[in-house]
């Protein structure tokens, strides 16, 4: 008893300091950034990608939710992305008479989370009575019919109001009215309302957010059904309640992202929602360590900005990317390059300090992957 | 175009998806791993077979053999490269492993042959349509022989892993690794092997896939791809009439939706039977019942 005690106690405490950490790398970026921004040192390439990868680190840290703690394998993420996108623009162009830029903003977050996460308990009661690859199959599946549904969807506005069809002919405006939607061509003319503070608010807000379900009564729930679905729903925890929490805030929070994200840019087709979007945020969340938040703002920011950084490489510059990408999960994952790794991280430990490394059971790790 | 010849396009099309479903299952049942790269061999195999056909002047059968030698190769060195170190690990990092091997042969090919799209000659062009029933039924050569060689395939193939000493040993290690090691299984041959067929498949897919529809990019592989994935869970992910089963109802309900439904929705049409056929299936038409014990 008293050791499961001291291990519940240290449990908390390396929640807490991971939390720390989290809010602590997500700040000192923002300011060290902000900084650079005024002194003038970062390009201007490099300061379009700021919105992105504020989007990007919400994305991977609310898909490492539904990956890492509630450890289903989930490869429709941009999905939810582009559902808040589409609804943050219309949202954004309807109360576009509001006055100040930033209401308009939190309003268009706002909605693109609610359409996200109520496309996120619609798809939830199916996909989450699946198990393993038949469930990533079907989060794949849900992603690819939210990116073709929204290729074949027309909106505009007049005075009248919000017109809504499938076809362009189906849309008859005034002269004042203006599309919104243009199906395959996406939103166009979009207002820039999205801005660096923004960003790095609603990163704070999904670092809030995640990290205190994590550490709440319900989280632990989450990660007991992971760990041990059949264990967990013999001591009376209800596996589809628990994974539709994590799954709808995880929908909720990348719908936020994704209005964030769509506002940055003037035009935004769906087909930037597509497939590889969601496998791209993935990569994030598994480089980042799963499970691991702090891994996951570092990576994504990395991941996003190394792209760009090698230019000097042009041509080579994805393939580059890819050879990093195998070379990092293979000296990450394979077993003899684990050991080798971790017996020098050992010694440095042994020789420079006399904390104690917390170590997750091995089994449990094991397990995470979902694709069982 | 009437009803009958939709639902032959259906069938060569969903051949094309049940032989690359196959590579996906036959990996996926030994390996239990979801090897996404097998799109991008597919796209491979077809560039390697345009450069025999347009630059090297060879005849079809030589060019699609020189195709499928260096699909069995590049399978066999990307199994050995990349997914043997990480065998036994967590299968997300295999997963995201494979996607960079992805990656890295789509931008292979951008580098190689650039990003403007290939026009591929049919392999039959020379051949005439068929018209049959009074024009009612109007076969092309690449449909005729897309039906004939996936059947062809199927066949051969059941027979390798029924009748085979080497399909026995797969099957057994799909069944049971450990067990078939201590069966005297070697079995890393029989993962090598299995993904030398499956690449080879990969390669005669994709020269029928572009005979059929013949613009060849570096992205050509990575839709057929994800739709043979799906052709695959479809069918039972891991069993080999699964595959074909899937691959083959994929194909026709993509095109008959296409004729009569709409065009941009097919997609969604066919991610949407799948989902339905999950819901009420869980592992698939043919796949096998998992029981969980504690």
């Amino acid at each position: 008893m008293n050791t499961l005690m001291k291990m519940t106690k240290s449990n908390m405490n390396q929640y807490k300091r991971s939390a720390l950490w989290s809010y602590g790398i997500t700040i000192a970026g923002f300011v060290i950034v902000s900084i650079m921004v005024s002194a003038g040192l970062i390009s201007n390439s490099l300061q379009g990608q700021l919105v992105p990868i504020c989007a990007y680190i919400s994305l991977a840290v609310s898909l490492n939710l539904v990956v890492g703690i509630s450890g289903e394998l989930s490869l429709g993420h941009a999905g939810f992305m582009a559902i808040g996108a589409f609804s943050g623009v219309i949202a954004a162009t309807l109360f576009q008479s509001l006055p100040f830029l930033w209401v308009k903003l939190v309003i268009a977050i706002l909605v693109g989370g609610l359409f996200a996460g109520v496309a996120g308990v619609i798809i939830g009661v199916p996909v989450l009575r699946l198990r393993g690859d038949y469930l990533a199959i079907v989060t794949l599946a849900f992603g690819e019919i939210i990116r073709n549904v929204l290729n074949v969807i027309y909106v505009g506005l007049d005075e009248k109001g919000l017109q809504v069809s499938t076809s362009m002919d189906g849309i008859h405006l005034s002269e004042q009215g203006s599309m919104i939607l243009n199906g395959p061509m996406g939103a166009t003319g979009v207002t820039k309302l999205s801005t660096f503070f923004a960003g790095f608010l609603l990163v704070m807000f999904t670092l809030f957010v995640v990290l205190n379900l994590i550490n709440s009564k319900h989280g632990r729930a989450i990660m007991a059904m992971r760990d041990n679905r059949i264990a967990a729903e013999s001591v009376g925890l209800s596996a589809t309640n628990f994974k539709m929490t994590a799954f709808v805030t995880g929908a909720i929070l990348a719908g936020m992202a994704g209005a964030l994200f769509a506002l940055n840019y003037s035009t935004v087709a769906p087909v930037k929602f597509n497939f590889n979007t969601s496998i791209f945020i993935l990569v994030f969340v598994v480089l980042g360590g799963i499970g691991n938040i702090t891994g996951s703002i570092i990576s994504a920011a990395v991941l996003t900005i190394l792209p760009e950084a090698l230019r000097q490489f042009s041509d080579y510059r994805m393939l580059t990317y890819a050879i990093v990408l195998i070379i990092v999960m293979l000296a990450t994952n394979n077993p003899q390059l684990k050991a080798l790794t971790a017996a020098a991280s050992k010694q440095f430990k042994a020789k420079f300090s006399r904390t104690r490394v917390y170590k997750r059971p091995q089994k449990a790790d094991e397990e995470m992957g979902g694709t069982k | 175009m009437t009803a009958l010849t939709y639902l032959t396009g259906g069938l060569s099309l969903g051949s094309v998806y049940a032989i690359i479903a196959l590579g996906y299952t036959m990996v996926y049942g030994i390996a239990k791993m979801l090897n996404f790269a097998h799109g991008d061999v597919i796209m491979i195999g077809g560039y390697v077979v345009f450069c025999t056909f347009t630059y090297m002047n060879l005849p079809v059968w030589l060019g699609l053999l020189l195709g499928m030698v260096v699909c069995t190769v590049l399978g066999i060195v990307i199994e050995k490269l990349a997914y043997k170190p990480l065998r036994g690990t967590s299968s997300l990092a295999v997963l995201i492993t494979a996607i960079g091997v992805s990656y890295f042969l789509q931008n292979a090919a951008l580098l190689v042959f650039g990003s403007a799209p290939k026009v591929f000659t049919s392999m039959f062009a020379k051949a005439n349509n068929i018209e049959l029933a009074d024009g009612k039924l109007i076969l092309t050569p690449e449909t005729i022989f897309t039906i004939l060689i996936c059947v062809l395939i199927m066949i051969g193939l059941q027979v390798f892993i029924t009748k085979t000493k080497m399909g026995k040993a797969m099957r057994a290690v799909s069944e049971d690794n450990d067990a078939a090691r201590l069966m005297g299984i070697n079995v890393n041959q029989a993962i090598s092997t299995t993904f030398a067929i499956g690449s080879a498949l990969a390669a005669v897919a994709g020269v029928l896939l572009c005979s059929s529809y013949p613009t060849l990019m570096p992205t050509t592989g990575a839709m057929p791809g994800i739709k043979a994935f799906t052709a695959a869970v479809f069918g039972g992910i891991g069993s080999i009439p699964g595959a074909m089963v899937g691959g083959l109802i994929l194909g026709i309900i993509e095109i008959l939706s296409r004729a009569y439904i709409s065009t941009e929705l097919s997609d969604a049409i066919v991610f949407g039977v799948l989902i339905v056929v999950l819901l009420v299936k869980p592992t698939g038409l043919l796949g096998r019942k998992i029981t969980e014990k504690v």
